[in-house]
């Protein structure tokens, strides 16, 4: 239990310590770096486990998660004021919505019709 | 919402994502695969929604509002035929995205929180050049694609002199562009470099032939997951950086799947010019005399409905013929006559990876019925007759004789080695690859000429 405190103390000193203030702070790009080469490896494996028969829907199915870039759109769109950053944002927000509505309805219409006997 | 509660939630969403993609492993798992997609998107949009950098939110609304019925509306009435175009149209609006997000994050960079004082690290320029570059790429490369698929630019390969220099420059000048917008962090460079990029992704595509477009749209799904990785890099989001990783990696797997399925490498695919002219050496002479033997659908449903087992073989030719709803119902007729049918499929059949058994599954074909080449081929000499139909490339045995063939060394489907081959075709022309098919000459193959579901309907009148 005290040791659960502990580990509580600390993780929060670590969650609420500004970053700047640390000498020792690994570049975010380095994080990003690690998350990336691992992202990669975790994609590598669990696509080759698809099978050939389903290589459509996997087409369909990245491209809707890849305008997961909506989320850089959708803090352009909500800044305030009107100026060229939110008119970008704007059709940025509309160009991925009508991937991810699209390509998530394809995507549930082509697994529909693979049935079986 | 606290930054960190933000980026577990994202962590959250990207387990979704993978999930999605894990779903695909078998058809059965596939449909609650698409879901963890959606409740993936769900959270990472509410997250973003809920973060204090969003101050207001009628733009957004209206954005969600008409794209999301944009999108609805055509993926609810695309024809099943049109989906390599639909995929492709897709691929592009995720590159033009991409180079929206990128001129938001360079135009304001302060709403993102990636910029100082001193304005936006070089660092995070560099990756916002990389992905706007990219996007662009992906953006009018897709289009050209679409354009290309949708038959309203010739498919044949365009090529010039001097094509693949002007390419490589272009290349060297986007790499400059990238250059100078970390140096300058300005719009100018910025400009500059999205309008080579765009340059870039068309002459890109162009040169790249009609059959080849299997590759050409995995790679462009491949290029919308790198831009999307660069744009999260310049963002410092882990959770686009994450999707990108994923999108990148099936689309270049895909690719890969592909090319080996021709037995050419990415780079011959890339350079482009393949099929374009009939090819001189190499491969019986194109014009050639020697008879075929040419039967009518009478023979066909005859030889069929007294075989034990039938393999089909489908190509592209049946998905131009839309001949896959007439090809089920001559399926069902033999199946009732305790006929044993199964459905082979080449990787590089039809326009887009898997386009073949998607057809074939709008058709009600039962998915246990349609079997990948290598789970096949060794049947085809226990099997009474092979039906081909749309297909020509990939059946061609020169592939496996003859060194100097093109197509030399690529996998193919041994439909020789059954009792009688049947070949649906429209006529004796070389296919996508400009060499004869010498199985057109043997004793055991029958040519039923026509267009395939013209064919496949006269057959099944013939078995009353």
């Amino acid at each position: 239990m005290v040791l659960f405190t502990q580990t509580v103390q600390s993780m929060q000193i670590i969650l609420t310590e500004p970053v700047l203030d640390r000498v020792d702070v690994v570049d975010p790009f380095i994080t990003g770096l690690t998350v990336f080469v691992l992202a990669c490896f975790v994609g590598y494996y669990v696509v080759w486990r698809v099978t050939p028969a389903l290589h459509s829907p996997l087409m369909a199915v990245t491209n809707a998660i890849s305008s997961v870039i909506i989320v850089g759109a959708l803090i352009a769109a909500g800044s305030d004021g009107f100026g060229f950053s939110k008119t970008m944002g704007f059709l940025a927000v509309v160009l991925a919505s009508i991937n991810i509505f699209g390509g998530f309805i394809v995507t549930k219409r082509m697994l529909h019709m693979f049935k079986k006997k | 919402m606290s930054p960190n509660l933000s980026a577990i939630l994202y962590l959250v969403a990207s387990l979704c994502f993978i999930m999605s993609l894990r779903g695909l492993s078998s058809p059965t798992s596939a449909r609650t695969g698409n879901f963890y997609g959606i409740g993936g998107m769900v959270i990472a949009i509410l997250t973003t929604l809920l973060s204090d950098t969003i101050l207001s939110f009628e733009t957004i609304l209206g954005g969600l509002l008409i794209g999301g019925s944009i999108g609805a509306f055509i993926a609810h009435r695309i024809k099943m035929t049109a989906l390599p175009q639909l995929i492709a149209a897709f691929h592009s609006l995720v590159g033009l995205s991409a180079v929206c997000v990128a001129a938001a994050a360079l135009d304001a960079p302060e709403s993102f929180g990636i910029g100082g004082m001193q304005g936006i690290q070089t660092g995070a320029l560099i990756e916002m050049g990389l992905g706007m570059a990219i996007g662009a790429i992906t953006f009018t490369g897709s289009l050209v694609a679409f354009l290309k698929l949708q038959g309203l630019i010739g498919s044949k390969p365009l090529v010039y002199k001097g094509q693949h220099l002007f390419n490589a420059l272009l290349l060297g000048a986007i790499l400059w562009g990238i250059y100078q917008l970390a140096v300058t962090g300005e719009f100018q460079a910025f400009w500059i470099l999205s309008i080579l990029s765009f340059l870039l992704g068309v002459l890109l595509i162009l040169p790249i032939g009609g059959a080849d477009m299997p590759v050409v749209v995995s790679m462009l799904n491949s290029y919308s997951g790198w831009a999307a990785c660069g744009i999260g890099f310049t963002l410092q989001n882990h959770l686009l950086i994450i999707t990108g990783a994923l999108v990148g990696a099936s689309g270049a797997i895909l690719s890969y799947i592909m090319c080996k399925g021709m037995n050419r490498s990415i780079f011959n695919v890339i350079l482009g010019g393949f099929g374009g002219e009939p090819v001189g050496q190499g491969g019986p002479a194109v014009e050639d005399d020697r008879p075929v033997k040419q039967g009518s659908a009478e023979d066909a449903a005859f030889l069929m409905k007294n075989a034990r087992s039938v393999i089909i073989v489908p190509g592209y030719g049946m998905a131009v013929a839309q001949a896959q709803h007439a090809l089920r119902e001559m399926v069902d007729v033999l199946k009732a006559a305790k006929v044993k049918v199964r459905f082979a499929i080449h990787p590089v059949a039809g326009r887009m990876p898997g386009h073949m058994n998607v057809l074939l599954a709008e058709a009600n074909i039962p998915y246990e019925d349609v079997l990948e080449l290598d789970e096949i081929n060794r049947d085809f000499s226990s099997t009474d007759v092979a039906f081909v139909i749309g297909a020509n490339d990939v059946t061609n045995p020169a592939a496996k004789t003859d060194p100097q063939s093109p197509i030399y060394g690529m996998p193919i489907l041994d439909v020789e080695h059954a009792g009688t081959v049947l070949f649906v075709k429209r006529s004796m022309a070389a296919g996508y690859a400009g060499v004869q098919n010498e199985l057109f000459y043997r004793d055991n193959t029958m040519m039923l000429f026509g267009d395939a579901k013209k064919v496949c309907e006269k057959i099944l009148k013939a078995f009353y």
